[in-house]
C-alpha cells in the first residue's frame, strides 16, 4: 500500500467519523431543540400554576388527565369510565350507579375523545365530555369539582367514536357508531344473522345528545346511516354553524380484513349533518320512536351526590332517505380519520390517512353545490357532492399518514402526519406547507388549547403521540404514552418538551388556566349535605341494625373515627359504614378501610358522605383505619370492628374515647 | 359648650354604633400549611373565623395541644360589652345635650377604664387559654405555652401568630379623641 493511498483512507475515516460525531449531535431525537431557551419556556417555578389545563383522555385506561402546560406536569387524574380505587369511585355505593349500562355493571371503558363546553364557539371551562368507545357512552365532567356527574349510553350504537364533539353553544354532543352493526330495519334491533350479510344487513347511526344549561344530558335524535366505520367529527361553526361533520371509513363495506378490504376505495366520505335542519324535523315529531334502551347515570344533587341510574326505552330515530336535506356525502379521499373545521368556520380539512394530499373542502362551496343539487350521485338514498365542486384544495405533501389537525387561529393549521412521525405546519387560504417538525414517534392526535373552536390560544401545541420507545427510562415492556409540547408562536415550530402520559391519550382539549380556577369547589359544605345517611356531627352517630344488614353512621375528623369502637356485628352480616367527613378546609380528606372488605377504599372528601360494603366473613376484631395522611395523629386514626359468630347475641355497642 | 361642640360630643358617641359592625381585635395565625392564613376577629359580641370555618379549623388545630375550644356562646364579656357600648353613646348623646364639659371628662374616664379593664380581660382569656391544658392532649411540650400575645407577634409551634387592633378598636381610640378634643376646647369657656 502505497503512502498516498494510507493517507487518503485516514482522511476518509476522519472524514466518516466527523460525519458520525455531526450526525450524533445533530439531534436524531430532537435533543437540540431542548435547549436551556426550552427550559426556560416550560419552567413554571415552585409555587406558580401553569398558564393553561390540559385534559388528556386516559385511551384504555377509561380516565380521563389532568396536565399543566406549558410544564407537562400531571396534576390529577378524573376517574370516567373504570372503577379508581383511589377514591372508590365505582366501588362505593354513591358512585356504582355511574357504571351501569344496559349490559349491567361495566367496570372500564376506553375513553376517547374530551371536549370541553363551549359558550359563542368558545371553551367556557364549565364541563368537558368525554366519549367512551367499547360500551357507547358519552360522560359530563363538572370542572367545578373535576368529577364525573354524567353518564348516558347511546342504544342503537357499537362503538362510539365520532363523539363527544359539541356544537358551539353546547346545544349537542355528538355521538356515532364506529362499528356498523345488522340493525333490524324499523326498530333497529341487533340481528341474529351471518356477518357476511354485512352490504344487505349492517347499518350505522349518528346521535345528537341534547345538553341543557344545567348540563343534564338526553339524546335528542338518532340519525339512520349506511354501514360504514363512521371515525372522528366535528361541529361546524360561524358560517358553518348548524352543520356537523363526520368522517367515515370502510365504505366498502367489507366485514373481514379491513386492513385490505376497507382501504379499496380512491374515496371514502365526509357525512355532512344538517343538525339544525335534524332538530328541527325532530322537535316537530317527524321520524319515529323506536325502542332504544339506554343508561342515563348521574349525580343527583338533591339527595346528597348519590349516583341514580335512569333507564330510557325509546329514542327518535331520523332516516335521512326520507327527510330530505339533513345528511349529504363528500367525497374524501383516503380512508379519512381526523375531520377539522377551521376557526373561520369556512373550511373542513380530513386527515386522509392513506392518502397522498390533505383535501380542504369549502363550506361555501358545499353549499353551493347542495343548492345547485350539483350531485355526483347517491349513496344508499343519500346524495353524494362532487369532490371538485366543493375542493378549496389539497395540501401537497403533508407527509405521510395524516390524521389530525388543529388551528392557532393566525390562519395556519397543524397536521400530525403518524407515518412519517411529523407536524406539518400549512397556511389554510393557500393549501401551502410552511413548516415541519419531526415527532417523537408517530403522533395520532395534537392539540392547541381552544385549537378546534373558533378562538384558539396559538401558543403551544402538544402532539400525542402513539410510539414512546426510548423517550424515558426503560420501564419493561409496557411504556406510558409520550406527548411532546412544541411552542407555535412563532414562525418556526420549536420543540420544547416531553411528558409522559398515563394511559393512551387519544384526543385533548386544553384552556386558559384563569377559565376554570375561578369556579373551584375547595369542599363540600357540611350544611348542604343532604345524603340521606349523612352524619352531621359527631353527637349523631350511631349504629343501627335492621335485620341483617347493618348501618353505621361515622364520622372523621383530625385525627380520629367516632364511632372507633364498634360491638354485635355478626359473620354474614352486611355492613354500610356511612362516613361523613367532618372538616370544612381545604384538602383534608380521610380515607376509610376495613379489613377484608372486597371493594376499594373510599376516600371523603370534606363534607361528604360516602359508604363502604363490607361482609365479615370470619369471626374475631378487625381494625379499620384511615388511608390518607391526615394529620400529625393519622396513623392514631384507626378503630376496631368486632365480629361475633352468626348465632351470637352479641348487643350492637359503639363508642369513641371511653 | 358652644354648638360646635355638642355636635362634636355627639358624633364622638354616636360613631361608637360602628363598634357593632366591626371587630375590635383580630388574631391571624401564619403556619407553611395555611398558604392563605387562618384567623379570627373579635367583635364586641362574637368571634368569628375571618374566613367562614376558620374558626373551627382553629380549633381542630388546637385540640392537639389540649387547648380549650373557643366557643363565642360561653364568654360572658362577649354578652356585656354591647350594653357597655350602648350606656356610652347614650351617655355622651345626654352629656352633649346638656353641655357641661366636666362630665366628658368623666365619660372619658369611664371609657378608658372601660377599654383597660376589656385589655385586661382578654389578656386573662388568652392566658388562660394558653396555659389550661388538657394534660391527655397528644402533642405536649415540655415548658411550652399557648398564650396568645396581647399585641404584635408570637411563633407558637409551628403557626406564628399576630395579634392586632382592628376598626372597631380605633373607631374607639377616634371617639375619645375627638372627646377629649371637645372637653379641652370648651373647658376654658
Amino acid at each position: 500500500m502505497n503512502k498516498l493511498l494510507k493517507k487518503s483512507l485516514l482522511w476518509s475515516l476522519a472524514a466518516i467519523t466527523a460525519m458520525g460525531f455531526i450526525s450524533m449531535g445533530c439531534s436524531s431525537n430532537g435533543e437540540f431543540g431542548s435547549s436551556s431557551d426550552a427550559a426556560q419556556k416550560v419552567y413554571v417555578a415552585p409555587g406558580e400554576h401553569d398558564e393553561f389545563y390540559g385534559f388528556f383522555s386516559g385511551g384504555y385506561n377509561g380516565q380521563m388527565g389532568v396536565y399543566g402546560l406549558p410544564s407537562g406536569r400531571h396534576i390529577f387524574t378524573i376517574p370516567v369510565f373504570s372503577q379508581a380505587p383511589v377514591n372508590g369511585y365505582g366501588f362505593s355505593e354513591e358512585t356504582k350507579a355511574m357504571l351501569q349500562t344496559t349490559d349491567g355493571f361495566i367496570p372500564w371503558g376506553d375513553a376517547h375523545h374530551p371536549e370541553l363546553s363551549q359558550t359563542d364557539g368558545e371553551t367556557d371551562g364549565r364541563w368537558v365530555f368525554m366519549n367512551e368507545n367499547n360500551t357507547p357512552r358519552v360522560a359530563r365532567i363538572g370542572l367545578d369539582e373535576f368529577k364525573t356527574q354524567e353518564i348516558i349510553e347511546i342504544p342503537n350504537s357499537a362503538g362510539n367514536h365520532a363523539s363527544s364533539f359539541v356544537t358551539p353553544n353546547t346545544e349537542y354532543v355528538s355521538a356515532a357508531t364506529r362499528f356498523s352493526i345488522p340493525m333490524k330495519e324499523g326498530s333497529l334491533e341487533n340481528m341474529d344473522v351471518s356477518i357476511d350479510s354485512y352490504k344487505e344487513n349492517f347499518k350505522g347511526t349518528i346521535s345528537f345528545i341534547k345538553v341543557s344549561d344545567e348540563g343534564h344530558m338526553s339524546i335528542d335524535f338518532q340519525i339512520m346511516m349506511p354501514g360504514f366505520n363512521y371515525d372522528l367529527s366535528h361541529a361546524g361553526k360561524g358560517p358553518s354553524d348548524g352543520w356537523s361533520f363526520f368522517t367515515s371509513y370502510n365504505s366498502e363495506e367489507a366485514n373481514t380484513l379491513l386492513e385490505i378490504n376497507a382501504s379499496k376505495n380512491d374515496k371514502d366520505y365526509i357525512a355532512a349533518i344538517n343538525w339544525k335542519k335534524a332538530a328541527e324535523y325532530a322537535k316537530q315529531g317527524k321520524g319515529e320512536m323506536i325502542p332504544g334502551k339506554h343508561y342515563r347515570n348521574y349525580i343527583d344533587h338533591e339527595e346528597g351526590g348519590i349516583a341514580k341510574s335512569e333507564v330510557i326505552e325509546e329514542v327518535r330515530v331520523l332516516d335521512p332517505r326520507k327527510l330530505e336535506g339533513i345528511v349529504y356525502f363528500l367525497p374524501t379521499p383516503k380512508s379519512p380519520h381526523g375531520v377539522d373545521v377551521d376557526p373561520t368556520g369556512q373550511y373542513i380539512a380530513a386527515g386522509g390517512k392513506l392518502s397522498t394530499v390533505i383535501p380542504v373542502h369549502s363550506f361555501a362551496k358545499m353549499q353551493d353545490a347542495i343548492e345547485n343539487e350539483d350531485f355526483a350521485g347517491e349513496e344508499q338514498g343519500i346524495p353524494v357532492l362532487k369532490y371538485d365542486s366543493i375542493l378549496h384544495g389539497e395540501v401537497e405533501n403533508p407527509g405521510l399518514g395524516p390524521l389530525h389537525t388543529e388551528f392557532d387561529g393566525k390562519g395556519n393549521a397543524y397536521t400530525t402526519a403518524f407515518i412519517s412521525s411529523e407536524i406539518v405546519k400549512w397556511n389554510i387560504e393557500k393549501t401551502e406547507v410552511v413548516d415541519r417538525i419531526d415527532v417523537y414517534y408517530s403522533p395520532g392526535h395534537l392539540m392547541i388549547p381552544g385549537g378546534d373552536s373558533e378562538n384558539p390560544d396559538g401558543k403551544y401545541l402538544v402532539s400525542l403521540n402513539k410510539i414512546t420507545k426510548d423517550r424515558y427510562l426503560p420501564t419493561g415492556p409496557e411504556l406510558f404514552h409520550s406527548a411532546q409540547l412544541i411552542d407555535i408562536s412563532g414562525e418556526k415550530m420549536e420543540l420544547l418538551l416531553d411528558f409522559p402520559t398515563e394511559g393512551e391519550p387519544h384526543y385533548a382539549q386544553g384552556i386558559a388556566a384563569e377559565k376554570v380556577k375561578k369556579n373551584q369547589k375547595r369542599f363540600y359544605e357540611i350544611d348542604d349535605n343532604n345524603h340521606p345517611h349523612a352524619t352531621k356531627s359527631e353527637k349523631e352517630t350511631k349504629v343501627v341494625r335492621d335485620g341483617n344488614e347493618v348501618h353505621v353512621y361515622m364520622t372523621t375528623i383530625r385525627s380520629h373515627f367516632t364511632p372507633d369502637n364498634i360491638e354485635g356485628i355478626k359473620v354474614g352480616d352486611e355492613v354500610y359504614f356511612h362516613v361523613t367527613n367532618l372538616e370544612q378546609d381545604w384538602d383534608v380528606p380521610h380515607g376509610f378501610a376495613m379489613k377484608g372488605a372486597n371493594t376499594s377504599e373510599i376516600l371523603v372528601m370534606p363534607g361528604e358522605t360516602l359508604t363502604l360494603k363490607w361482609q365479615p366473613k370470619k369471626v374475631g376484631v378487625f381494625p379499620f383505619y384511615c388511608t390518607d395522611f391526615c394529620s400529625a395523629l393519622h396513623q392514631e386514626m384507626q378503630g376496631y370492628v368486632r365480629v361475633s359468630p352468626e348465632n351470637s347475641d352479641t348487643p350492637i355497642s359503639y363508642s369513641t374515647g371511653q | 359648650m358652644d354648638t360646635r361642640n355638642r355636635i362634636l360630643m355627639a358624633v364622638a358617641a354616636l360613631m361608637l354604633i360602628g363598634v357593632y359592625f366591626t371587630p375590635i381585635w383580630s388574631i391571624s395565625m401564619e403556619a407553611p400549611q395555611y398558604p392563605e392564613g387562618i384567623g379570627m376577629n373579635i367583635s364586641i359580641d362574637n368571634i368569628e373565623g375571618k374566613n367562614e370555618n376558620d374558626l373551627q379549623n382553629i380549633n381542630g388545630l388546637n385540640h392537639y395541644i389540649g387547648m380549650k375550644e373557643i366557643n363565642p356562646d360561653s364568654i360572658p364579656e362577649l354578652k356585656v360589652m354591647p350594653y357597655i357600648f350602648g350606656f356610652l353613646i347614650l351617655s355622651g348623646l345626654v352629656i352633649a345635650g346638656i353641655g357641661k364639659p366636666k362630665w366628658i371628662l368623666f365619660w372619658l374616664g369611664l371609657f378608658v377604664l372601660f377599654a383597660i379593664a376589656g385589655l385586661v380581660d382578654f389578656y386573662l382569656w388568652g392566658y388562660d387559654y394558653g396555659h389550661n391544658l388538657n394534660p391527655d392532649a397528644p402533642i405536649k411540650v415540655p415548658g411550652m405555652t399557648y398564650q396568645p400575645p396581647l399585641i404584635g407577634s408570637k411563633q407558637l409551634l409551628n403557626i406564628n401568630a399576630t395579634s392586632l387592633p382592628h376598626i372597631g378598636f380605633y373607631i374607639s381610640l377616634l371617639s375619645m379623641s375627638i372627646a377629649g378634643t371637645v372637653w379641652w376646647r370648651s373647658k376654658k369657656d
